[in-house]
């Protein structure tokens, strides 16, 4: 690791307020934040602290009131995510950013196969030949450990864990460097969970992906994340090294939110 | 010989504010120095609550000193505060520069305990994301071989190795964790009482590996109840002061 690169992904002053909101009252106050190339970082925080909000504001879905993100390409160039074209960010999405939705509904297409889901970033990529597509989602699928003989059936017809591992099959096949999880694993049952928190695991650290992932689960932090940030009332108010912001809170707040758990 | 210490700790301090507690304070560790040279065993006694283990995370970083330095001479010269080291940095030296070993392992689901061992060695090799995956398989392949020779003679039986850790038996968990905290030369070896459930067999493996690591420099500074190996290992001891709560 070259600790002098510059962030993959760099956000300062960012603020944001929902228009129905209390006035006043903002959703994102303030958030400074790092990424750097590899780096797994974890935003943890109860409901409402605003951690789906900040995931959304730094992929461009919407637009905060201040503060800038910027994005250094693969190509070296760095660009503010929010005055990038709407071309070139939706290019982003699909090549080098992945999200993975809460709900696998939201980020699969749920009217075509598990094969054309996991092959449409491919096609948008250029790819064509139908051989190379249906080899690429098959080696797709077994590597997120669901039954290739399945590549024809409807996401509709798999559970909830097999909806997320394909979500995740979807979002890594064109190999993004930043990938984006708002809580991955909720709504799984805990076996379930386990599974899918091993492959996110294992599949981060084979392919080298810099993540965020949004959670309130302080277990999916200490297992994946090398740094934690915690998320209240919109405000980052601790972040460090994860087991630091674990075993060592400082913030009243962060000590209220690992003593509420067992053995996090 | 090279004058230098591996380690060198000044006027360390660490206290907990419990804000859930009214914001209690609980001062820990007040003015902790030492040196700690290469191929030395430094145990720190005292009873219980000294702060000895305190000491050890505020070293590893997984606890925030308040003030202090901790100087760490790395295997390339350099030298770096460990109580400042960014995230990064603490990341970093813990993949090649210092190993923990503590009595507990923290099981990640699902991996193999040979992979717990064998990890800790492919992790320290930093593989580049365009590495082909021929050499991933044959540095994965070399890293398995050599946690079966560590595991093995820790007498951990071989029909575990390919089992996740979480349902071991507290020394066989044990035994994993000191494994893995061997299985890479470090400069720095934290050991929070690291024979605390095992045999005595199994002990005198620990002492080995302790003395192996000496003598091939690593500065080692360990919490040893276990009265026969802190004997067997210990070049000195230290005792940590006491600390007195006060109210905030």
């Amino acid at each position: 690791m070259n600790l002098h690169d510059d962030p993959l992904l760099s956000v300062r002053g960012l603020c944001f307020r929902h228009a129905r909101g209390p006035s006043g009252q903002w959703t994102l106050s303030d958030i400074d934040l790092d990424l750097h190339a590899g780096e797994v970082v974890a935003i943890v925080g109860e409901s409402g602290s605003g951690k789906s909000t900040l995931l959304n504001a730094l992929s461009g879905r919407i637009w905060p009131a201040a503060g800038r993100v910027d994005y250094r390409c693969a190509d070296g160039r760095t660009v503010d995510i929010h005055t990038l074209p709407e071309r070139e960010r939706r290019r982003l999405a699909r090549t080098e950013w992945g999200f993975v939705e809460q709900q696998a509904a939201d980020g699969l297409r749920m009217n075509v196969s598990a094969g054309a889901n996991v092959g449409e970033r491919l096609m948008a990529l250029g790819e064509r030949r139908y051989a190379s597509l249906r080899d690429q989602a098959d080696d797709w699928l077994r590597r997120v450990e669901l039954d290739p003989a399945r590549i024809d059936d409807s996401p509709r017809e798999f559970s909830g864990g097999m909806r997320q591992r394909l979500q995740i099959a979807r979002n890594l096949v064109t190999h993004p460097r930043l990938v984006l999880m708002d809580e991955p694993t909720s709504g799984l049952d805990v076996s379930v969970q386990a599974r899918l928190l091993d492959l996110i695991r294992m599949l981060v650290a084979r392919l080298k992906l810099s993540a965020l992932i949004v959670t309130h689960d302080l277990g999916v932090a200490r297992l994946l994340a090398h740094r934690t940030v915690v998320m209240q009332a919109g405000r980052i108010v601790e972040q460090g090294l994860t087991d630091r912001v674990l075993d060592d809170p400082r913030h009243p707040y962060t000590q209220l939110l690992v003593s509420s758990v067992v053995a996090p | 010989m090279n004058a230098r210490p591996v380690l060198s700790v000044r006027g360390l301090g660490k206290r907990f504010t419990l804000h859930l507690r009214g914001g209690l304070v609980l001062p820990v560790l007040d003015e902790v120095s030492l040196d700690l040279n290469a191929g030395e065993c430094v145990a720190l006694v005292g009873p219980s609550g000294r702060g000895k283990s305190t000491l050890m995370k505020c070293l590893h970083g997984s606890y925030g000193a308040d003030v202090g330095s901790a100087r760490l001479t790395l295997s390339d010269g350099a030298t770096t505060n460990l109580l400042q080291a960014s995230p990064r940095e603490i990341i970093e030296l813990r993949r090649r520069e210092m190993a923990y070993v503590s009595q507990f392992l923290r099981a990640v689901p699902r991996v193999p305990a040979l992979d717990v061992v064998a990890e800790r060695l492919l992790d320290a090799l930093g593989f580049e994301a365009d590495a082909d995956a021929e050499s991933t398989d044959a540095a994965l392949a070399a890293a398995r071989d050599h946690a079966r020779t560590l595991l093995a003679r820790l007498n951990l039986p071989p029909g575990l190795w390919q089992l996740p850790p979480a349902t071991f038996s507290g020394g066989e968990q044990q035994r994993v964790n000191i494994a893995r905290g061997f299985i890479l030369p470090a400069t720095l070896l934290l050991l929070d009482e690291p024979t605390a459930s095992l045999d005595a067999a199994n002990r005198r493996v620990v002492i080995e590996l302790i003395d192996e690591a000496k003598a091939r420099g690593a500065a080692i500074l360990g919490i040893f109840h276990d009265e026969e190996v802190r004997r067997a290992v210990a070049t000195h001891e230290i005792e940590l002061g006491a600390a007195h709560a006060i109210a905030a």
